[in-house]
């Protein structure tokens, strides 16, 4: 056990999007195919925003776990998700590149499983121990549902990521275990939109309840840990009392069983184990063992101890942070329409050809995916984007200046339109022009805003989004957008 | 320094096509129009035309690229055509190249036609135009009203002023301009509206309503110009001629400095400045009688009121509200309908301006006649967005006065 003192989680953070799409709505629409689906209408699911995938997701993510997180010492990041927008350009190099990251490091996309991130979080421990971290582990997830289909209800969208490494480690590793066993309980077939499913009763009979206790076993064999010493035990399942079923049967408290977030957020899939992480993390207290397990094709098993440093962690939003950012959304046709789940009349200022110009995406992609500008040695003057020539009327001095991120620079309306002639996936479309504080404006598009939240002077923060989809080439481009200021440190209060 | 264009140049015809919903004519159709008005109005021979101007700003929507379309519609006899674009303003962009040519002494007579066919987009509003490869990376998702609409909110800020007063006077620049409208032929749109038409308008982009904004149509307008003596030889007499054409272009302050607070257009604020030097214009609210501005929205002309130095600083709505600007006011903005009621196509719109002015001065504007023969008139012509935008000026007079 004294080779795992030392290496383990240093942060941790969550995404969740800020619409929450109300079940009862989902099921009413859908009660005249399929009655049945009324059973499942308590509560709310998590929905992205139609600018929202699992890149900008496992982007917002990582910059919760960042916080005051020294971004430069990282040696790699690992993407776990099986709704990857891209399947041959690396996901991972996206988000590395979104957080600036520098270019020295290793990076790789997980996937085709629901427990990829528990399989790559022991990875990522695994080098960590040997040298190669700090490892930025993030999962993202936003998966797709037929329409009228369980899955629809039950799964949600979102992320989470988990900064592992050694040093002043917020929760210390203890044990893991991995178990695999192809068991298909659902799979998606290539060139396949939706996941085909098998029958719920041999899911909870024959895998969750005889593959994970297997590896709970493997992992309480290697650990002086008793099961009756778990604290917190972040199990995902959508089956009903299956998690609970499982820790009462391998000797487990029932107040340690952690709430899969059912009713107010939904499974995000392969980021679900870590969403559940984070939040048993930020309920946990120095000495408390959190038990994580993931399931899928077989199960991991994670077994953490939290620190005395887990209060020292800088305020974040987290899982709790994301839950209270919300808006309900009651209108299901708005869901099918951002999910590509019906043909809507986007009208034919949609038409215009959204083909990118890769080699200047990648001239520019420290400005257009780093949101980098610059700041003028002679003048001082922030701007955006960097030029050969300061903006500065007063100053103009040529080749002057230096990378500055902009990207957590907190941001205030200078002023702003909705508009309903340009096209928008949700009109009407929000923009305007945003001024940084110490300096620096940018005409920008707004996002996750309402007539209630934007206003001359109201602040804002920069988030990751689609910029636009090309349905043509099947190439997502992604650029920042200003959306109304949230309360960090809500996970902390 | 520049000794300036004033009283090089004389209008020698000008010529305006019918402005509308032109579903059965092509560019060049449109391009005849108001070249058959233009040379009788000169008096003068196409082929006694040394060099000319085309200005399209959508070119892909019509005629396509180049001068050559110019030279096709009309046949001219293979002189120098040169096509210019430099967004809404590209109309007075023709007229200025064909005023530099005659005080250069490079053409004894040029032509300036100004041409825009938008209506075969299939859609309402101004067609969607490509950015550039990297711009359509960055820029936000704008479109023409939306980009204008933020002038209000940053007008609102800076001034204080409650919305509900804005949004009134807003509309009376929209009442105004219809009244106007009505009494002019060729304009595209010649019903009245009331105030409770725009007040109670679906919103395009808020606050600006959709009497807020002004039409999208297909035209063409047209100038001959040539030096004051020829047109003199000619047998003209009261010779109409130009007295300041100006042009600024922002270079990325408003866009990206914050020196900029998002309620004036800087390029207006520089480029009259100029023009009023140019033309000997000491006290604008004084010596202008007629303006045509760049109403593509009900609040562009708001401000610019206060941009050309007419209105001073937070008086508009005032002014307006006085109607001052009204066809019976002091100075008359938009006595012939504006780009609210003859829309925008885009290479013709600066042309139209002028060639309204030249009517009037001339005492030829029919049921619309301002009662005293205006002595300055200017025009403003605006392209691109407020924080990123070229504004042209023109200044036209009496030549010798």
């Amino acid at each position: 056990m004294a080779e795992y003192n030392d290496v383990g989680i240093l942060a941790f953070g969550a995404y969740l999007p800020r619409l929450r799409l109300s079940r009862k709505a989902v099921a009413e629409a859908n009660a005249w195919f399929n009655p049945a689906l009324k059973g499942l209408a308590k509560g709310e699911r998590s929905m992205c925003n139609w600018d929202e995938d699992a890149v900008t997701m496992a982007v917002e993510a990582a910059r919760d776990c960042l916080i005051g997180q020294d971004r430069g010492a990282l040696k790699a990041v690992s993407f776990a998700s099986t709704t990857l927008p891209f399947e041959d350009r690396l996901n991972a190099g996206i988000v590395a590149e979104a957080l600036n990251l520098k270019p020295d490091i290793a990076a790789q996309d997980l996937t085709a499983s629901q427990r990829a991130a528990t399989s790559g979080l022991i990875a990522a421990l695994q080098m960590a121990r040997g040298g190669g971290g700090p490892v930025l582990m993030v999962a993202s997830e936003k998966r797709r549902a037929k329409t009228a289909s369980p899955l629809e209800l039950q799964a949600g969208d979102g992320a989470a990521a988990v900064l592992v490494g050694t040093g002043p480690v917020v929760a210390r590793l203890l044990a893991s275990a991995s178990r695999t066993v192809d068991f298909v309980d659902h799979y998606r077939g290539e060139g396949f939109e939706f996941d085909y499913t098998w029958e719920e009763r041999w899911i909870r009979d024959e895998g969750y309840n005889k593959i994970v206790p297997a590896a709970l076993a493997d992992l309480f064999k290697s650990t002086d840990v008793k099961p009756g010493d778990i604290a917190h035990f972040a199990m995902p399942c959508v089956l009903p009392r299956v998690a609970a079923g499982i820790a009462k049967k391998a000797g487990m408290p029932d107040a340690a069983v952690r709430d899969n977030l059912h009713t107010v957020c939904g499974e995000t899939g392969a980021a679900h184990p870590l969403v559940m992480l984070a939040d048993a993390l930020e309920r946990a207290k120095p000495g408390d063992k959190v038990l994580v397990a993931g399931f899928g094709q077989g199960c991991d098993a994670l077994l953490f101890e939290a620190t005395a440093d887990l209060a020292k962690l800088a305020p974040r939003m987290g899982v709790k942070g994301h839950l209270a950012r919300r808006k309900e959304e009651t209108n299901y046709s708005k869901f099918l329409a951002f999910n590509d789940l019906v043909a809507i009349e986007r009208g034919m200022r949609a038409d215009v050809d959204k083909q990118t110009a890769l080699s200047s995406l990648y001239r520019n992609r420290r400005m257009l995916t780093g949101f980098i500008g610059g700041q003028c040695r002679k003048c001082g003057t922030l701007q955006f984007p960097k030029s050969k020539v300061c903006v500065n009327p007063n100053c103009n001095a040529f080749h002057s200046q230096d990378d500055h991120p902009f990207a957590d620079t907190p941001a205030k309306v200078q002023s702003y339109t909705a508009d309903r002639l340009t096209y928008s996936p949700d009109p009407p479309h929000y923009y305007g022009m945003v001024n940084f504080e110490q300096g620096g404006r940018v005409m920008i598009d707004f996002t996750d805003c309402d007539r209630e939240t934007v206003d001359v002077g109201a602040p804002m923060r920069m988030m990751f989004r689609i910029k636009e989809y090309d349905p043509q080439r099947g190439f997502t481009r992604y650029y920042w957008k200003a959306a109304p200021a949230s309360q960090p440190g809500a996970a902390k209060a | 320094m520049a000794s300036g264009i004033r009283d090089k140049v004389a209008i020698l015809g000008m010529g305006c096509s019918k402005f509308g919903e032109r579903w059965d004519k092509e560019a060049d159709d449109l391009m005849v129009e108001a070249f058959e008005e233009a040379i009788a109005d000169a008096g003068i021979e196409k082929n006694q035309i040394d060099a000319a101007w085309l200005a399209t700003a959508i070119e892909e929507q019509h005629v396509g690229k180049s001068g050559v379309p110019l030279a096709v519609a009309l046949r001219l006899p293979y002189i120098p055509v040169t096509r210019v674009e430099n967004y809404c303003a590209s109309g007075t962009e023709a007229f200025r190249g064909a005023v530099y040519a005659v005080a250069s002494g490079a053409a004894d007579i040029a032509l300036a036609l100004g041409v825009e066919k938008l209506k075969d987009t299939g859609y309402g509003g101004l067609p969607q135009r490509g950015r550039g490869a990297l711009n359509s990376m960055y820029w936000p998702n704008l479109s023409a009203p939306g980009s204008f609409a933020q002038l209000a909110a940053a007008y609102r800020a800076k001034h204080g002023k409650a919305p509900e007063d804005l949004k009134r006077a807003m509309a009376h620049i929209s009442v105004k301009s219809h009244d106007n409208g009505n009494k002019n032929a060729k304009a595209h749109l010649t019903n009245k509206i009331t105030m409770e038409n725009v007040l109670d308008a679906p919103m395009i982009a808020e606050p600006l309503g959709l009497y807020d904004c002004c039409g999208v149509s297909d035209g063409s307008a047209c100038a001959i110009v040539t030096t004051p003596e020829i047109a003199r030889s000619l047998g003209k007499q009261d010779i109409i001629a130009v007295k300041a054409l100006q042009l600024a272009v922002s270079n990325g302050t408003e866009a990206s400095h914050n020196s900029w607070d998002g309620s004036y257009f800087a390029t207006t604020r520089i480029a009259s400045k100029r023009a009023y030097k140019e033309a000997g214009i000491e006290n604008p609210r004084e010596e202008l009688d007629l303006i045509e501005v760049h109403d593509c929205f009900s609040v562009t002309e708001l401000v610019t009121m206060e941009d050309l130095y007419v209105s001073p600083e937070g008086g508009a709505i005032k002014d307006v509200l006085d109607g001052f600007y009204d066809a019976d006011g002091k100075i008359p903005c938009q006595i012939d309908g504006g780009l609210k009621c003859f829309g925008h196509p885009i290479g013709a719109s600066g042309m139209r301006m002028i060639y309204e002015i030249y009517l009037q001065m001339q005492g030829k504007a029919g049921p619309r006649q301002r009662k005293e023969l205006p002595r300055y008139g200017l025009t403003h012509n605006l392209g691109g967005f407020p924080h990123q935008n070229v504004c042209s000026i023109s200044v036209i007079g009496k030549y010798g006065d």
